[in-house]
């Protein structure tokens, strides 16, 4: 069967799941329901499975297969339909598969007894489905479209319980942010359709490759240098994943989506959609220009660095994850600017991996931390805070040790998937650093700040992953009786999160070599570079190449450098307590403060964006209500109406008087006729007879 | 003597007809008419229609009249075998009907007929109505059955009690 | 022998006598027999043309229809007088006339 049948059934079956939970999943609660939809979850995971199977059988980096169908004629313009199946899809679709089908199975014990159970499930199946959907789009405008389903099914998620104010507050805070972004991308997407004439990826590159694109400028863009225009499309499709993969200034949504249920987070605020943005530049990475490229560097370098910054001192265990998490994306973001095309989408599915593990053995913790607290009738203490825990590892080995994998691979240590993909990031921005001169940024020598963004992010994450691990895991339990009543998570949560610490070693991502020091691989193999169709000043992809390959062990060595002096201080501080952690957040002070509060990026859009938009709202309400409303409206109001007095006696007079007459001469008439209708049918007779008799005597005189 | 028979029976419908029209007795009025069908059944007889003389008593006299005769019994507490029956509007009715007999008559005495050449009398008219209603006429003849089942099943249902 | 005119002003009479009785009368039943007087009429008229004018028997077939309408009429008109009956007490026309109240 073509894999595009497949990918078909695969994007299908978590829409009949969502269909089944909405109208009779309420009906199966308590029945179990929930397995329909796991299982056909399962399925599309078999059928991800099978498709992997047969492209590591052909291994062909260059394998594609497409079908599509006209869906909308504008006569001119057609929308389209359509389906891409290649490397990049098959890879993705499986990573989705992997981790929803494995959140799937875990949310069975994480959510029972929840007041929504099946509409969780079903959630998760919409969400599901568009996620494969933007997966296996072959075109912008299709791809936009299951993004929008993405931030709906997010939206909804994250505001499961919306019976807590903050949980409803971040569900439309994720949305509407999400909306910023997207308009970007939509305005992208016109500049797209009316300049190229289509929106799918293969014809777009083409006629942007064959000189068509530069051919199409003109009418609103006229004059615009072609070139500029590309780059100005590239940004602004680019703002779409800046909205959903939380990438500076637009990260602001994802800690606080942390309000959804914790396997939700692993699924989508992890894994699976805040990686769509990165999906999408890699889709469209042909089409960046060098300048694009720059600009989503930046983009990428400052937040990895920035979100890192904050997740230093962040107590809730999720917020560190989830500023991690930002970070992280930004990585991959840098990356694809810095060109390193093949290291971010890597560094995508090993992420995907050790994030979404790292999520859901977080909440495992906070699963077994509620019953504790349940049992101990606590209804105060925070259950996802670190400074209530410590000491779990002998009550939760499992997840104390995945969890240990988890934050080596996002450390960078090898023998694990983070260190395969991280370091080819940091090669990647060591390479751009040295040998590219093309684009704004590199122009500008701010190149190295790449490496500079990159390595110090590096060590700020083993700092803060080993921070957590020693908070959570080492040391003295912090209260007592809330760590008596801890033990292991079920079996439904154990095995969900074992899989996913299988899948954080090095050895899946780097068979059929066993060098754990990467760079070899299936991967590297079927996954091939996208060459650049931008017509003048491309992004030198050979140079960078060189680059890369001489970049290499320089980097490895200083990135296992900074990996080792993160995790260091972390033992210093947190596992000896030979430094006290209070004392340097005194002599940090403003740093420390900032840190802890964000940056304070909320207030500033508070109090920057939001309060003087209100106030201008405020403004605009009040001159309406009070001057155009008083002045201009219920002037013309005045006027209209004494207009209409006057009229009116005229109607009174004239008009309803000629009416009236009529009336009085027929009710007149009507009164006397009224004797001819006696309602005995003979008088009828003899007045038909004397009108046959009238009509005869015409007639004859 | 034909003559002689002719005029009589002309009288006679004349009569019996006005005693339909004016007698204030219903039993009068019905058994009159009665006359009136007989009479009008020897007129046809006089016009060579042999075949709708008969079914003119037929019909007539013993479906129609029967039923007329039905009505008024069931309609009437019988106390005496007179019925009286009232009128109402008599001299404009006269009146009108006067003038619409008069201008009939004038009418037809004042135009001139296209009268047939030949004066051949009808041998029998029964096989030439037969072979018409079973050949030009079918359709009406079938139609005119389904009326029949029409009315039988409406007079049926209509003079049920509990409609 | 005799003139057609006799046999028309025969006929004359019978449905001015018809229509009179149907004006004036109010017994419903005396009405049905005003309808019979004109039917009669019209039959002696169209079996008098066929003899005198057409000479044909098209016209005895006409006259055949009518009868048969008369019977069918007949037979209607006296259920719906059985149904007046059930209704009023009586059958005088001029005290059906509901549709004017």
């Amino acid at each position: 069967m073509p894999m595009v049948n497949l990918s078909i059934i695969i994007l299908v079956l978590p829409l009949i799941s969502f269909v089944f939970q909405m109208f009779f999943g309420r009906r199966l609660e308590g029945k179990k329901g929930e397995w329909i939809s796991i299982s056909l979850v399962l399925v599309t995971l078999l059928l991800a499975i099978i498709m992997f199977a047969n492209m590591l059988f052909d291994y062909q980096p260059d394998f594609r297969q497409e079908a599509q169908f006209t869906w909308l004629n504008l006569g001119s313009f057609q929308l389209e339909m359509g389906i891409l199946v290649d490397n990049i899809t098959i890879i993705m679709l499986l990573v989705v598969a992997i981790i929803s089908g494995l959140v799937h199975i875990y949310s069975v014990e994480y959510m029972k007894d929840d007041v929504r159970y099946s509409r969780y499930f079903g959630f998760l199946g919409i969400f599901t489905f568009s996620m494969y959907g933007i997966t296996i789009a072959n075109n912008l405008f299709m791809i936009y479209c299951f993004w929008e389903l993405v931030g709906l099914s997010s939206y909804l998620l994250i505001g499961h319980w919306w019976e807590k104010k903050s949980a409803a507050d971040a569900g439309k805070k994720a949305f509407i942010v999400n909306r910023i972004g997207d308009i970007g991308m939509f305005m992208g997407l016109m500049i797209v359709a009316t300049v190229a004439g289509t929106f799918n990826y293969e014809l777009l590159f083409e006629r942007i490759g064959n000189g068509a694109w530069a051919a199409g400028v003109g009418g609103l863009f006229g004059g615009v240098d072609p070139n500029t225009l590309l780059t100005w499309a590239g940004v602004l499709i680019f703002m779409g994943a800046i909205g959903k993969s939380a990438q500076f200034p637009l990260h602001v949504w994802l800690p606080d989506a942390m309000e959804g249920p914790t396997p939700v987070s692993a699924l989508i605020h992890a894994a699976t959609m805040v990686a769509a943005g990165v999906y999408l530049t890699v889709r469209i990475f042909p089409m960046l220009t060098p300048n694009a490229m720059s600009f989503i560097a930046l983009i990428g370098g400052f937040t990895a660095f920035f979100a890192a910054t904050i997740a230093i001192t962040q107590n809730d265990i999720k917020k560190v994850l989830a500023y991690s998490t930002v970070s992280q994306l930004g990585y991959m973001i840098m990356a694809l600017g810095t060109g390193a095309y093949v290291a971010g989408f890597f560094h995508l599915v090993t992420h995907a991996m050790f994030k979404g593990l790292l999520f859901l053995a977080s909440g495992s913790v906070i699963h077994m931390m509620h019953h504790s607290l349940h049992k101990l009738g606590d209804h105060e203490t925070d259950a996802q805070d670190m400074r209530n825990m410590g000491g779990l590892r002998t009550k939760m080995p499992i997840t104390y040790t995945v969890f240990l994998i988890a934050s080596l691979s996002i450390s960078g240590i090898p023998l694990f998937s983070g260190f395969l993909s991280k370091d080819a990031i940091l090669a990647g921005t060591w390479a751009y650093a040295a040998h590219i001169h093309d684009g704004w940024l590199a122009q500008a020598h701010l190149g190295w700040l790449l490496p500079f963004f990159g390595f110090s992010a590096a060590l700020i994450t083993a700092f803060y992953m080993f921070r957590l691990m020693f908070m959570t895991f080492h040391g003295e339990p912090k209260n007592k009786a809330i760590f008596d009543n801890m033990h292991e998570a079920p079996r439904l949560i154990t095995v969900p999160i074992m899989v996913l610490g299988a899948l954080s070693t090095w050895i899946f991502f780097s068979l059929p070599s066993f060098n754990p020091l990467g760079g070899e691989g299936w991967f590297h193999h079927l996954v091939q570079q996208a060459k650049s169709v931008v017509p003048t000043g491309a992004f030198d992809a050979e140079t960078f190449a060189h680059g890369l390959h001489a970049a290499h062990y320089p980097a490895m060595y200083t990135s296992l450098i900074v990996a080792g002096l993160g995790i260091g201080l972390a033992v210093l501080i947190y596992l000896l307590r030979e430094i006290d952690p209070e004392k340097i957040a005194i002599r940090l002070g403003v740093l420390y403060r900032g840190s802890l509060n964000k940056w304070y990026m909320d207030e500033i859009y508070l109090h920057g964006i939001i309060r003087p938009f209100l106030k201008g709202c405020g403004a605009v309400a009040t001159f309406d209500m009070e001057i155009y409303d008083h002045y201009v409206i219920d002037g013309v109001g005045r006027r209209v109406k004494s207009l209409a007095t006057g009229t009116g006696v005229a109607d009174d007079l004239v008009v309803d008087g000629a009416v009236n007459l009529f009336g009085i001469i027929f009710q007149w008439l009507g009164w006397t006729l009224k004797f001819v209708q006696t309602g005995k049918i003979q008088n009828y007779l003899i007045y038909v007879l004397i009108g046959v008799l009238m009509v005869y005597l015409i007639n004859v005189f | 003597m034909g003559e002689v028979i002719f005029w009589v029976i002309w009288a006679l419908v004349a009569v019996s007809a006005m005693v339909v029209a004016f007698s204030k007795n219903l039993v009068y009025s019905v058994f009159s008419l009665l006359a009136t069908f007989i009479g009008v059944a020897g007129i046809y007889i006089f016009l060579n229609a042999d075949f709708l003389a008969v079914t003119q008593i037929v019909i007539y006299v013993g479906g129609i009249l029967v039923l007329l005769v039905f009505g008024i019994m069931l309609t009437n507490r019988i106390v005496v075998a007179k019925i009286t029956q009232s009128s109402l509007q008599r001299t404009t009715g006269l009146v009108v009907v006067g003038a619409i007999f008069l201008v009939l008559v004038l009418t037809l005495l004042n135009q001139t007929w296209p009268l047939a050449t030949s004066a051949a009398e009808f041998d029998s008219t029964v096989n030439n109505i037969g072979e018409l209603l079973f050949g030009d006429y079918l359709i009406l003849f079938e139609v005119a059955s389904v009326l029949l089942l029409g009315a039988l099943i409406g007079a049926a249902t209509l003079a049920r009690k509990e409609l | 022998m005799h003139a057609l005119s006799s046999y028309l002003i025969l006929s004359a009479l019978l449905f001015s006598l018809g229509l009179y009785t149907v004006i004036t009368r109010k017994n419903a039943v005396a009405i049905l027999m005003g309808i019979e007087l004109i039917l009669n009429a019209a039959n002696v008229n169209f079996i008098a043309f066929s003899k005198f004018v057409t000479h044909h028997v098209e016209g005895h077939l006409m006259a055949v229809f009518i009868i048969m309408l008369a019977a069918a009429e007949a037979a209607v008109a006296l259920a719906i007088i059985l149904n007046l009956y059930n209704d009023h007490g009586n059958i005088n026309v001029d005290e059906a006339n509901a549709l004017k109240r």
